[in-house]
């Protein structure tokens, strides 16, 4: 009796994850290829679209350029420290 | 040679960067998920630009582990915080698209987990070059390595498991109106992977002179 629900708690622990995990919708969206077309689809939305595409966009944006920033001040900082210790070492012969 | 190419880089990187939105704007919409799917132009540009990254940063590693030269731990160093920061760029863009396509914002797809793991692998390559200590490029280069053995299985994994994630045959059979567009990123999202990858291996090199100049400072 212990030893089965042994078993079957190890089996539950096991497929916990498979469990847990969000069961994926019948028919996925345009997994192979996209079909264009000219207008946006229409109907219910409950999820604003508009909104993630600048939230994405925004983000793209506001991470390159921080990163460009972050870079070129950290190489101003070394420069001056290279600059100040260079004055300090003499020159070696 | 680089230095004479780094101007005119950026200058044409930013203005491809900065025109993109509006021949996203002017591309046509897909038929099932509709404004959402604008997202993958830049979603799978950052997904190539991490996959360079990853590779700068992978063979720079491999010629510092074989010849330890300083260049090409510049490179190394480089590669991986430009894939940490451009995979960044994937793993919150991809979800923003899947909240809207799929109803989920995460799901442990093949696809996902993969890319999510070669990015944890860059940033450990990172922590063991910041708090590893003398010696710890040799162990981060190791690091680097396996990062990019990730590449090919995370491009692949698509085809092979069964995943929700768009298949690699959505980028060879995109229509003429998006295809353009799509190409046209790729291109600006290469071209500032390679600005920054440049900048931040300017300032390894700096870098490397300073603490010269330290151990000169103490002799």
């Amino acid at each position: 009796m212990k030893r089965s629900l042994m078993l079957a708690l190890f089996v539950l622990t096991l497929a916990a994850p498979a469990l847990a995990q969000t069961p994926p919708p019948s028919k996925p969206a345009a997994q192979d290829g996209f079909v264009p077309v000219d207008a946006p689809v229409t109907g219910q939305d409950t999820i604003p679209a508009p909104r993630l595409v600048a939230i994405a966009y925004g983000f793209i944006w506001v991470v390159i350029f921080g990163y460009v920033w972050s870079v070129r001040s950290r190489l101003a900082h070394v420069e001056r420290e290279l600059e100040a210790v260079s004055r300090r070492v003499p020159e070696r012969k | 040679m680089v230095k004479k190419l780094f101007v005119p880089l950026v200058v044409v990187g930013a203005a491809m960067f900065a025109y993109a939105p509006f021949m996203i704007l002017a591309a046509p919409y897909e038929s099932t998920m509709g404004l959402v799917q604008k997202i993958f132009y830049f979603h799978a540009s950052c997904g190539m630009a991490m996959f360079l990254a990853s590779f700068v940063s992978g063979v720079g590693s491999a010629a510092f582990l074989f010849t330890k030269k300083p260049w090409a731990d510049r490179w190394a160093v480089a590669g991986a915080e430009a894939t940490v920061i451009i995979g960044l760029l994937v793993l919150v863009t991809g979800p923003l698209w899947a909240h809207k396509a799929w109803g989920v914002w995460w799901t442990w797809d093949v696809r996902i987990t993969a890319t999510f793991v070669m990015w944890m692998t860059f940033n450990a390559y990172l922590l063991v070059r910041r708090y590893g200590g003398p010696g710890s490029e040799r162990l981060a280069a190791a690091v680097a390595l396996f990062g990019m053995a990730n590449v090919p299985f995370v491009y692949w994994s698509v085809n092979v498991w069964r995943t929700l994630h768009p298949k690699t045959s959505v980028i060879p059979t995109l229509q003429p109106g998006m295809r353009g567009t799509f190409w046209f990123c790729v291109c600006a999202f290469l071209l500032l992977t390679t600005v920054m990858v440049m900048l931040r291996s300017e300032l390894e090199k700096r870098r490397q002179e300073l603490d010269a100049l330290y151990l000169a400072a103490e002799d």
